[in-house]
């Protein structure tokens, strides 16, 4: 499945080949009895944002600490930009960033210090006083890392995983814990990341970060991948019904399901009216919307309910509480 | 080796930004020198062979030093840095954590010889403190203890499952070892009975060390606390090589 990124860089339009950076193959990592990870294969492209998403305990940040060389797997074979992550370990954090799900700067120790500190891990030479102002931290340039909000360190911590000027980075469960504004102003950066031409590849276990920012997602379940595809084509292969919903004042007219197609239900629950079906022909709206203008109904607050990524997660990975 | 500096330079700052361990390396050492020299000045005594209090104290006062850089400092710094991530963090990148824990030992060594300095400067000044020993022979003695009490905090930092738990036994075993090693309070004022117990203190082999070089004696009388010192050093690296966690 190739996803073709199209960046516009300088006036010039780039389209990438489909070039694969990360190659797993039949990954396995067991700790004492638990399989943390269960013999999964997947690829990731050059320039996709590439999300692993899966309930707490999954094996997703596993995942990603052995694609990243930072863990040992039982077995299976690991290439990522051509290198072995266990043997070529340096060389890989050279030019990759990484933003690990539990990892802390001194306290005391301030932005700006941070990343001067830090850029100067890596040959390549970054001007980190650009990426200061790119990602919204000049005004705290001198404030600790201990003073900091929880958008800001992350933010903080995705300027520390571009000094490298990666090809390719990883990001686990970054944006937990975090406001909607934070969230939002979190997901504008990574997609700005990728559109410099950086490859991502991002745990989580929001459904709707991954629907929203992902290219492909694998979902990940006891170890095992369940499911991969584009989020889009996952929620129309689960074939889950839409629904239409609308308020009226008056009752229903009797004939009203008449014009509906023969698969749709109609569900009365007080003024609110909610028509369950699918867009098998034509898309169900029209044909609701059509049938209330043909018999002069008067309706309010009309909208439509589209199963999303959550719907088939939920479907994949079952409603029972886990820890 | 530019990673190396940089990192040097940022945990020095880090140091000074702390201000309880800077005071109990800096400042509490001076603040006994001006208690106990106030209080007994430092007229020749016959308890210590013709020298007086605060020429047998800045020895002592120095071991006392070593004993809480190595033992604080390092142990809870180390043990801090892996519970929150700070290590983790630096596995992401092409520099080992390794250079944080080199880094930590130079701004430590350096800190605890800032600490001798001040107080020998202060002991002279202000009572004419007398040194009768080698310079570089007490520097050689001061490296082996201060490296030989990093070895310890290392140990300490590698089976601490946290820093308050570090924090905690690093205490529990530095305050005894102050006042029953002679580091705060002279050795010849001590009774038999503490003398039979702080034969298993390392700290006392540092205070013998130190005094001893520091009025000109020879290594060869000393060779016994040398032996002892450089046997944990070696113990202490290897038993870390072993235990130490990165994460």
């Amino acid at each position: 499945m190739g996803v073709r990124v199209i960046i516009v860089e300088n006036g010039k339009t780039l389209v990438s080949k489909p070039n694969r950076v990360i190659a797993v193959v039949e990954l396995r990592k067991v700790y004492g009895e638990t399989i943390a990870v269960d013999g999964i294969s997947f690829d990731v492209e050059e320039f996709e944002i590439f999300g692993i998403v899966g309930p707490n305990g999954a094996g997703k940040t596993t995942t990603i600490e052995c694609v990243e060389g930072l863990r040992k797997p039982d077995s299976g074979r690991i290439n990522v930009l051509g290198l072995d992550p266990q043997h070529d370990g340096r060389q890989l954090r050279a030019q990759t960033g990484m933003q690990l799900q539990q990892s802390h700067l001194p306290d005391r120790m301030k932005v700006w210090e941070s990343l001067d500190l830090y850029s100067s891990f890596y040959p390549k030479k970054t001007d980190w006083e650009e990426l200061l102002s790119q990602l919204g931290l000049e005004e705290k340039r001198n404030s600790p890392f201990g003073k900091l909000s929880g958008g800001q360190k992350q933010r903080l911590f995705i300027a520390l995983a571009l000094l490298s000027q990666p090809k390719l980075i990883f990001l686990d469960e970054l944006t937990t814990g975090l406001d909607p504004q934070a969230r939002h102003a979190i997901w504008d950066l990574v997609r700005d990341v990728r559109a410099k031409g950086t490859t991502v590849v991002m745990t989580t276990h929001f459904m709707e970060e991954a629907e929203r920012l992902c290219d492909r997602v694998a979902i990940l379940d006891h170890g095992k991948i369940v499911a991969m595809d584009t989020p889009e084509a996952l929620i129309h292969d689960l074939g889950a019904e839409i629904q239409v919903v609308f308020n009226i004042d008056a009752a229903l007219p009797p004939d009203f399901a008449a014009a509906l197609p023969a698969d749709a239900r109609i569900e009365i629950q007080g003024g609110r009216v909610i028509i369950h079906g699918s867009d098998a022909d034509e898309p169900l709206v029209a044909i609701v919307v059509n049938q209330l203008a043909r018999q002069k109904i008067r309706f309010r607050d009309l909208r439509t309910e589209q199963p999303n990524l959550e719907d088939v997660f939920l479907k994949l990975t079952g409603r029972q509480l886990r820890e | 080796m530019k990673s190396l500096l940089k990192m040097t330079w940022m945990e020095t700052k880090l140091f000074f930004r702390e201000p309880i361990g800077a005071f109990f390396t800096l400042g509490f050492p001076l603040m006994l020198l001006f208690i106990f020299g106030g209080i007994f000045g430092n007229e020749p005594s016959e308890y210590f062979k013709g020298y007086g209090s605060v020429d047998v104290s800045i020895p002592a006062y120095t071991a006392m030093i070593i004993a809480t850089t190595g033992l604080t400092g390092l142990a809870i710094t180390m043990s801090a840095y892996r519970e929150v991530g700070v290590l983790r963090r630096l596995q992401t990148t092409p520099v080992h954590p390794l250079y944080v824990l080199f880094a930590q030992v130079i701004v430590l060594f350096a800190m605890t010889t800032l600490g001798m300095i001040l107080l020998i400067v202060a002991a002279r000044l202000i009572y004419q403190m007398r040194f009768d020993g080698n310079v570089l022979s007490v520097l050689g003695g001061f490296t082996l203890s201060s490296f030989s009490f990093f070895a310890i905090g290392l140990v300490l930092a590698g089976l601490m499952p946290t820093a308050r738990t570090a924090q905690v036994v690093s205490m529990a075993l530095l305050y005894p070892m102050l006042f029953l090693c002679g580091a705060g309070y002279p050795l010849e004022l001590l009774p038999e009975s503490i003398h039979r117990i702080n034969k298993f203190l390392p700290l006392t082999y540092v205070v013998k060390l130190l005094r001893g070089l520091w009025v000109g004696e020879s290594w060869a009388l000393h060779a016994g606390e040398a032996l002892v010192l450089a046997g944990i050093l070696v113990v202490g690296v290897l038993v870390s090589l072993k235990t130490f966690r990165w994460e």
